[in-house]
């Protein structure tokens, strides 16, 4: 379980994110939603445990993420908005979580590949991943999150700018994780994407977590006005 | 007319490098290995302190940098004379008797080359994109192994490190001269004669053939090296 109680985070004077309040059960898939600078990158490092500088406190499991983020991160992966590539091949970026966890060569051979099958992109295997296009580096980006078997997955608006087949492909692969019952966490955009996948929304703005709840629910009768106006204004 | 001479001494020139001098051979060869030794001396050093300075965070950071980015530009005569004094056999250093030694000059151009290493070892690090860091971490990596990878990602401006440094060994006279003095006996094993010191000594001489000889060699040499490293890093950049 993810329980996240009063964080604030600052950069200089500017509060990013202001007492955010936050559980998530195992097998849950959030959707949070929110305008850009809402803070909602910021929050999903500092569930991911890539940023342990807040106030307040954040348990994974039990495990206080502040004291022992590396432990944390064994368990928990994000996917960022931006696909960075290794300077390698896309073998090489996929192989690289196993490889830090030390599993053997044909473990890795055997599991890489059938990530790149299950993805689409078995040809790319030895490509050059900072040579690929936005669309194909995205499912790369999945590939390596994927390929380790996690208990939480993050993802940062993982269907910007992707055209139809690339958000098909991504969509799938977070839809399969959430049926083998994986947590899921992901930032969106896009309203639709968030009641397809999701079953339990936040909306946030200003830093602040302005309503969390069933996505159904939300998405029916919103409890706060700004999430009203959030939702019925993407629509119009 | 006024091109006769230097026309008369390409041609010379080129008839002793096809005609395998081995004198001229023997310099090369010296040259390569005294400023490859010290490349490697300086790369030991340099590269794992640029390597933390890129990586760490202290105070004081920016005003280390700039005295390793100021020391780049140290004239060599400069250095060759301060070298000069620490090893005369009346100077501090002089009992390790390292003057007119080839592991002199090696010493002394690491010294030289040594803020060219660090400098653009610790500017390769530190150009690594943060989004590669947090990518180590959120695949699982720890903190050592996180920092392997950036200099793995940063291992190109490292390398352009060691052949920047390399070619500024090979291609400088100070330090060669003061502290290697240009000897050179047939047959000797305490020549340290390097293609500086060799030109210029041949140019005083006005045995210019032999001088635009060794000259075409250091240019092609500095040339050679700088084109293989430019397409190992246009095809380890393009991966």
């Amino acid at each position: 379980m993810i329980l996240l109680r009063g964080v604030f985070k600052t950069f200089g004077e500017k509060v990013v994110l202001r007492d955010v309040n936050l559980k998530v059960e195992k097998g849950e898939a959030l959707a949070i939603l929110g305008h850009s600078g809402a803070g909602k990158t910021t929050l999903l490092k500092i569930i991911s445990a890539l940023d342990t500088d807040f106030k307040g406190a954040y348990t994974f499991r039990g495990i206080d993420v502040k004291r022992d983020p590396g432990r944390v991160r064994k368990c928990i992966t994000m996917v960022f908005q931006n696909p960075v590539m290794f300077r390698t091949t896309v073998f090489e970026n996929i192989a690289y979580g196993l490889k830090v966890r030390g599993y053997s060569k044909r473990y890795i051979q055997e599991k890489v590949e059938e990530v790149l099958e299950s993805l689409g992109i078995l040809e790319l295997k030895d490509r050059g991943a900072r040579r690929l296009s936005g669309g194909e580096k995205q499912r790369v980006a999945v590939a390596r999150a994927l390929v380790l078997d996690l208990d939480t997955y993050v993802f940062d608006e993982p269907t910007s700018n992707l055209d139809i087949e690339n958000v098909k492909v991504v969509e799938d692969a977070i839809r399969e994780l959430i049926k083998r019952g994986k947590t899921v966490i992901f930032t969106t955009h896009d309203l639709l994407q968030a009641r397809r996948l999701s079953n339990k929304l936040a909306y946030m703005e200003k830093g602040e977590i302005v309503e969390i709840g069933e996505t159904e629910r939300i998405f029916r009768e919103p409890g706060d006005e700004r999430t009203w106006r959030f939702i019925s204004g993407m629509f119009l | 007319m006024a091109w006769d001479y230097i026309l008369q001494g390409l041609f010379e020139a080129f008839k002793l490098i096809f005609s395998g001098d081995p004198e001229l051979y023997d310099i090369l060869l010296r040259s390569i290995k005294v400023s490859g030794l010290a490349t490697l001396y300086a790369g030991l050093i340099g590269v794992p302190t640029g390597v933390v300075i890129g990586l760490s965070d202290f105070k004081g950071k920016e005003i280390v940098k700039s005295i390793f980015n100021g020391l780049m530009g140290i004239p060599t005569v400069v250095l060759g004379l301060i070298l000069y004094l620490f090893l005369a056999p009346a100077g501090p250093l002089g009992f390790l008797n390292l003057l007119y030694t080839t592991t002199g000059i090696s010493l002394g151009q690491m010294v030289l080359i040594l803020p060219i290493v660090v400098s653009i070892t610790v500017n390769s690090i530190e150009s690594v994109e943060e989004d590669i860091k947090y990518l180590a971490l959120t695949l699982g990596a720890d903190e050592s192994q996180m920092m392997v990878k950036i200099i793995e990602e940063a291992s190109p401006g490292i390398l352009l490190s060691l052949i920047t440094a390399f070619n500024r060994a090979i291609a400088e006279l100070g330090v060669a001269l003061m502290v290697g003095g240009n000897i050179f006996i047939k047959g000797g094993e305490m020549n340290t004669r390097v293609l500086t010191t060799a030109i210029q000594m041949y140019v005083t001489r006005g045995e210019i053939s032999m001088a635009i000889a060794l000259g075409i060699i250091l240019l092609s040499l500095v040339y050679l090296i700088s084109m293989v490293v430019n397409y190992i890093q246009k095809r380890w950049i393009e991966v």
